[in-house]
């Protein structure tokens, strides 16, 4: 399930995919929120996450990029440990989590995919901005590049959070729900970049809501429920009986026996042995 | 001179100009001083409120306290940099408590905020007073640290103090970026990489000295409101982070100005309360005066909105009169409008009022009727109306009794390409869903030619 058996008519993958993940748990404060989850997914292709509310999601997109502490498993990153492939990732958060009132205009916001690149106190250049600008016009957001990012609209909002991961010049996107609450222009601006990515061989990781376009928009998918459902290319896994498993609810018992076993500490005394 | 007096005695004025000839050359030095740290700390302290951390740099002061007094007790001196790394290591203890409480225990930051304030801040206190029982030298004016004495500080202070805020300023100015960065949008600065931590530290650092070097000045109590009120007004009068720090740094020099100048024109005053009262009336004028989100501003625009509404609402209820008619140009009545149209007497009077200057109604003594670019306004207002009655009946399948009250206050903001929009969207439909007819827009030719008009 968790080999990539998608790329037999792609050209020859690389060594290592872009994104693999073995074992992974984690949890908020005593409740498990992923169990034992692995996948590798393969280049070049769009991926999404999905599965029902409070099922791990973004959790997990979060867990692979560091931002919230892990609890068991490895997380590899073309092979390697993010750290050591940090240039080669941009992450898109949730819109929510931004303070949209903050005093900063969108060009500035973009800018800041350079500064993954940049030393301690160096300012962007002029090729910097060059990129900048280069993102922002790919996503039709140049005409508002002096806008303070309180006057944009949602998806206007998305496009500029999309414009600073492109100006990252990344190989692996990791993107938490890009399509919620957009209008349509920018889910076909959406779509237009995925498929100007894709051109380039990049990897396109999406947390995704809308059973609906799923199938349309991505190649692949990762059902997940606090545990792995099912992951591979569209064809062979958008199957009802793995949307059934996937929002069917959760397996109550392992639920609690996990909950109960953070709780108690169980798997640190036991590691301890 | 004797203490402060309602009344100033005429000395006062002598003394404000030997304060100005900077007679003693020590005071221009605290002068100096004092306008260091209010722009250094004005701009620190903008972060932290950015970070919405604002009561941070409270708790930090307050923690201060008791690392002055011990470093006073074991080293039995006054040397300012004694009691600056006493007051500096006590500080970043309680800093480490507020950060570890609420990620090892079930207390939330501001508990441990507070908890931890108030247990600094009484310790200092308790050792103020055992140290003032104990027969040694030079403890007079500790207690000065509570609400901060230009006047007390000695040459030593002030030259600790310049060189912390400078460092505390080119520090800001070298980071500007990354602390943005980190300010705006902190778990996307980690995943590019940036180490967060590091320069989380950093900030913390540049705080607690600020906070450190200007108890001498502002004092233990006062000392979060010269961290925020600089930035909380500054806010209201721009949008880009760069200029809100300069106008607030400006906005802390100047009142660090004010306050010492009062601190050494009557000495019994402390310049603490006054630096914040000063900084407090300049965030007031800001609140109230700012051109782009003053309240003054907003309390126009709102009226002037108001006005607009009740404009086109009578334009509209004309309208609506005369297509009662047939459009046979009959003036109306107060009384028609007003059974159309709820609106008092005295406003429906006045907008009349308003709608005859600007050329849009006229009254004779046969009553009220449109001018030709009154009834194209009018006309306009109405088919905006219908058109987004339509809209919200077919693309939003609204019922026709919901749509009218939504489209009583759409008509007022619809722009003209949002209204060409909207026409081209409904093109097969002519009439609204009451059954009422949508006025076509004039043909391109005749728009242009009534521009020539006018």
């Amino acid at each position: 399930m968790s080999k990539n058996s998608a790329d037999k008519n792609s050209s020859p993958p690389l060594p290592f995919a872009p994104l693999s993940v073995s074992n992974l748990s984690m949890r908020y404060h005593h409740k498990p929120v992923l169990t034992d989850v692995s996948f590798t997914v393969p280049e070049g292709k769009t991926i999404a996450i999905v599965g029902p509310n409070g099922a791990g999601k973004s959790t997990l997109l979060k867990g692979v990029m560091g931002l919230e502490p892990i609890l068991d498993g490895e997380v590899q990153f073309f092979g390697e440990p993010l750290t050591n492939k940090r240039l080669a990732i941009a992450y898109v958060p949730q819109r929510e989590e931004i303070d949209w009132d903050f005093p900063i205009n969108v060009f500035d916001v973009v800018l800041m995919g350079r500064h993954g690149q940049l030393k301690l106190w160096q300012r962007p250049s002029q090729m910097d901005k060059e990129i900048a600008k280069q993102a922002l016009q790919d996503l039709k957001m140049w005409d508002f590049k002096d806008r303070q990012i309180s006057e944009l609209s949602g998806g206007q909002q998305q496009r500029v959070f999309l414009a600073r991961a492109l100006a990252q010049k990344a190989s692996l996107y990791l993107m938490d729900e890009p399509f919620a609450g957009v209008d349509v222009s920018t889910e076909k601006a959406i779509i237009e970049l995925f498929k100007a990515l894709k051109a380039q061989g990049k990897t396109i990781i999406c947390v995704h809501h809308d059973l609906n376009t799923v199938g349309e928009y991505f190649d692949w998918i990762i059902f997940i429920n606090a545990r792995l459902v099912a992951a591979g290319p569209v064809e062979t896994v958008l199957t009802k009986e793995n949307l059934n498993k996937t929002y069917g609810g959760r397996l109550s018992l392992l639920n609690d026996l996990t909950e109960t076993m953070y709780r108690t500490q169980l798997n640190r005394a036991h590691d301890d042995d | 001179m004797t203490g402060f007096e309602l009344f100033p005695p005429p000395s006062l004025w002598q003394n404000w100009l030997s304060f100005w000839r900077f007679e003693d050359m020590n005071l221009l030095w605290v002068l100096m001083g004092s306008i260091l740290l209010g722009m250094s700390a004005s701009v620190i302290g903008g972060f932290a409120f950015l970070r919405k951390r604002a009561l941070i740099g409270d708790a930090l002061a307050h923690a201060a306290l008791p690392g002055v007094m011990m470093a006073f007790l074991l080293f039995q001196t006054r040397d300012p940099l004694v009691i600056f790394i006493g007051a500096l290591c006590s500080s970043f203890i309680g800093f480490f408590l507020i950060d570890w409480l609420p990620k090892n225990t079930k207390l939330k930051a501001d508990a441990a905020l507070a908890i931890t304030l108030s247990f600094f801040f009484a310790l200092g206190l308790m050792l103020l007073s055992f140290i003032q029982g104990l027969e040694v030298s030079n403890k007079s004016g500790l207690d000065k640290i509570l609400f901060g004495q230009a006047a007390a500080m000695t040459d030593g202070d002030i030259k600790l103090l310049g060189y912390v805020t400078i460092f505390v300023l080119i520090t800001v100015v070298l980071f500007f970026q990354k602390f943005r960065l980190i300010a705006f949008n902190q778990s996307y600065a980690r995943t590019i990489g940036i180490a967060v931590n590091r320069y989380e530290l950093l900030l913390a650092l540049l705080i607690v000295m600020s906070v450190v070097v200007g108890l001498q000045l502002v004092g233990v109590v006062l000392m979060a409101a010269v961290l925020l009120t600089p930035m909380a007004a500054a806010r209201f009068w721009s949008n880009q982070l760069a200029t809100i720090l300069i106008i607030a740094s400006l906005l802390g020099g100047f009142s660090a100005i004010i306050s010492t100048q009062i601190s050494y024109l009557a000495p019994a005053m402390p310049t603490g309360p006054w630096m914040v009262v000063s900084l407090s009336i300049l965030f007031i004028l800001s609140l109230l005066f700012a051109p782009q989100k003053g309240l003054l501003k907003r309390y126009f625009d709102y009226q002037n909105l108001r006005q607009k509404v009740a404009e086109e609402n009578i334009l509209r209820t004309l309208y609506k009169l005369l297509e009662r008619k047939d459009f046979k140009d009959k003036p109306f009545t107060l009384a028609d409008i007003q059974s159309f149209r709820n609106m008092p007497s005295h406003c429906l009077q006045n907008t009349l009022k308003l709608l005859e200057k600007k050329g849009f109604a006229q009254r004779t003594f046969q009553g009220i009727t449109l001018t030709p670019e009154g009834f194209e306004k009018a006309t306009q207002l109405t088919r905006r109306h219908r058109l987004w009655e339509s809209y919200l009946n077919e693309q939003a399948d609204l019922s026709p009794e919901q749509v009218h009250q939504h489209a009583e206050r759409i008509e007022h903001i619809l722009t003209e390409a949002q209204e060409t929009q909207l026409q081209q969207e409904l093109s097969n439909s002519l009439h609204d869903p009451h059954g009422n007819q949508i006025p076509r827009k004039a043909e391109p030719t005749s728009v242009e030619r009534g521009g020539e008009k006018i």
